[in-house]
């Protein structure tokens, strides 16, 4: 079986202040099929970039350049901007971090779903409004009809994120692209909007890329985890063996977790290695 | 009855806004240093007429009771009499209005129309050619003496092309051919089926709006572009491109429908600023406009015609205020109570 998505070599950069490029990305490679892949670094490390190049959506500044970028046989590098725009929202999906800025504020989230979908199918408004309904019941709003007629202010943030789903996954994609999706969340509704993205992602085969800095989260719920820190890979690993991470900085992420009943003092920091950048 | 409760407390805001507006006139007229007894009379009338036409006029009363007697003549539409034309100043205004009207609803029709995709077009563009093209366009219309290019136009377009009509708002042949119904010329002869009349009405007025559009237009134009670079940069816009929506349904029906709401507020205070009369245009194109007829009735101490000119500028922005404060409640569903 032929990977759903193949990065070889990807290199990301933007020109700064002098127009001198400076990579953000610097030589990520990974292959994924209908399974789950966690990205995790910390802030500016890269794994967001690496999501947007895959969707085509880095700024127009931004230099891509890859061996491989190719998604179902498909060479993205390659591709015109109408084609990838045709990948978009009907073959790869993204949902973004918070819902309160990534769903538009003046247009009713019913519309946004519909526009979703009639973007890649030709579909008549009242089809594409029985689909955006049935599409809301599946990510568990319990009174579609009620929602879909709802401005983005008036739901909660579990909600949006809820919607945004539904939003992303109505034209069926091959592969979903999660940016911390949970991050703006309260706890408590994240593991209730973890477990609704979990299920649709595998009863649709789906694959799935999580970006996250919570390596806890992304360990419980991903096949397997890739480690960034600036901008390279530093470690690729199975989630179920991240107890035996060999890479010292993996090893510091996995340190920071405290455990109940255990006294830290001082609390340990993580230590950074500059060769680890190189 | 959360609606009721909203409508009065908007019409209050109205009725205060409008009381303070007439305080303000009032007292405007009690400040200056020009004595209405005096305008009347002349100045070598004998102590006892003044003293009459003092008592005539109510001057000898109270302060609080002149201004309750203003109030109710105002209520009533008498804004009194004009020293310099001897009518009521309510029928001249009635004459000079809708000249104004006109003039500033084409110009912000052009302003609006042309500055808000030259807006969108500059934004979209960041940097870029049509960006500069854009920018230029607007330092002139910021920068340049509205009366030079006044004048300019109608040498080039009136006395060497002779393209449009000259000064006036229409040939002096149909002046009196026409029953003034609106005072609005393009109405009242569009209504009287006087198709040619209409035509070189049309021909008078396209200069002088377009001029006062051009200048709305850099502005209009300006502001457009900082809402929209403003608004492509919001996290939605990335979630419609990563919907795979086509780049004109992103910026058109999304990211301008967010930048309207602002907009909403530029294109009413643009128009504002026209309805005012503007008065260097009106002089350039002998255009029998407000701003004409306050600026004249200034430099005869006729007050009242001042006062008079002053309430309607004043009742135009309470009036456009609330209509952008409707539409702001049409465009934002953030800012609808349910």
């Amino acid at each position: 079986m032929s990977a759903l998505l193949t990065v070889e070599d990807l290199r990301i950069a933007f020109p700064n202040r002098d127009g001198d490029p400076v990579e953000a990305v610097r030589g990520v490679s990974f292959s994924l099929g209908r399974e789950r892949l966690g990205i995790v670094g910390e802030s500016g490390s890269g794994k967001s970039q690496t999501g947007r190049a895959i969707l085509g959506l880095t700024p127009p500044q931004a230099i891509v350049t890859a061996r491989t970028l190719a998604f179902d046989g498909i060479d993205l590098l390659k591709a015109a901007p109408a084609e990838r725009r045709a990948l978009r929202g009907a073959r790869i999906g993204m949902v973004l971090q918070d819902p309160k800025y990534s769903l538009n504020p003046v247009m009713t989230v019913g519309d946004q779903i519909v526009e979703a979908l009639q973007a890649h199918e030709n579909v008549g408004d009242r089809e594409a409004r029985e689909r955006a309904l049935a599409m809301l019941a599946a990510v568990q709003i319990d009174r579609p009809a009620r929602v879909f007629g709802l401005y983005p202010h008036e739901v909660s943030g579990g909600m949006g994120q809820r919607v945004m789903i539904a939003m992303m996954l109505i034209a069926d994609p091959d592969l979903l692209i999660a940016d911390e999706p949970t991050s703006a969340l309260d706890v408590t509704v994240q593991l209730q909007v973890l477990s609704i993205l979990d299920r649709l992602v595998g009863e649709r085969g789906m694959g799935l890329i999580f970006i996250s800095h919570d390596l806890r989260l992304v360990s419980s719920f991903c096949d397997r985890v890739l480690v960034i820190y600036a901008g390279r890979v530093v470690e690729e690993i199975a989630a179920a063996d991240l107890g035996a991470a060999q890479h010292p900085y993996t090893r510091g992420l996995l340190a920071c977790l405290p455990r109940l009943g255990e006294h830290r003092h001082p609390l340990p920091v993580l230590s950074r290695d500059p060769e680890w950048a190189r | 009855m959360p609606f009721l409760n909203a409508l009065v407390r908007f019409l209050g805001a109205v009725v205060l806004t409008y009381l303070g507006l007439l305080a303000v006139t009032f007292f405007i007229g009690r400040v200056v240093p020009i004595d209405p007894v005096l305008a009347i009379v002349g100045d070598r009338a004998p102590e006892h007429v003044i003293a009459r036409v003092r008592e005539e006029l109510g001057l000898n009363l109270p302060l609080w009771k002149q201004f309750l007697i203003y109030l109710g003549k105002v209520l009533q539409g008498d804004f009194g009499t004009s020293v310099l034309s001897s009518n009521p100043v309510m029928q001249d205004i009635r004459r000079v209005f809708p000249a104004t009207l006109e003039l500033a609803t084409l110009g912000t029709i052009i302003g609006a129309g042309i500055g808000i995709p030259l807006g969108v077009w500059a934004a979209v563009r960041r940097g870029g050619v049509a960006d500069q093209m854009v920018r230029v366009m607007a330092l002139i219309g910021y920068s340049v003496p509205i009366f030079w290019l006044g004048l300019m136009a109608l040498v080039v377009f009136y006395a060497r092309l002779g393209w449009v009509g000259g000064p006036g708002r229409i040939d002096v042949v149909y002046e009196y051919t026409l029953t003034p119904w609106s005072g609005i010329m393009l109405l009242d002869t569009a209504l009287a089926g006087e198709w040619e009349a209409f035509g070189n009405a049309f021909s008078h007025l396209i200069l002088p709006a377009s001029l006062l559009g051009y200048f709305s237009m850099a502005y209009i134009s300006r502001m457009t572009r900082s809402f929209m670079l403003n608004e492509l940069a919001q996290e939605y816009v990335v979630t419609a491109r990563a919907k795979g929506l086509s780049e004109a349904r992103i910026i058109w029906r999304h990211a301008l429908r967010n930048a309207a709401v602002p907009l909403v507020t530029v294109v009413a205070l643009s128009y504002a600023g026209l309805l005012e009369g503007s008065v260097l245009t009106e002089t350039v194109f002998a255009w029998p406009g407000l701003g004409l007829y306050i600026t004249n009735s200034l430099q005869n101490a006729d007050m009242n015609a001042v006062l008079g000119g002053t309430i309607v500028v004043g009742s135009v922005f309470i009036g456009l205020n609330l209509l952008s404060d409707l539409l702001y409640r049409t465009l934002d569903p953030r800012t609808r109570t349910r």
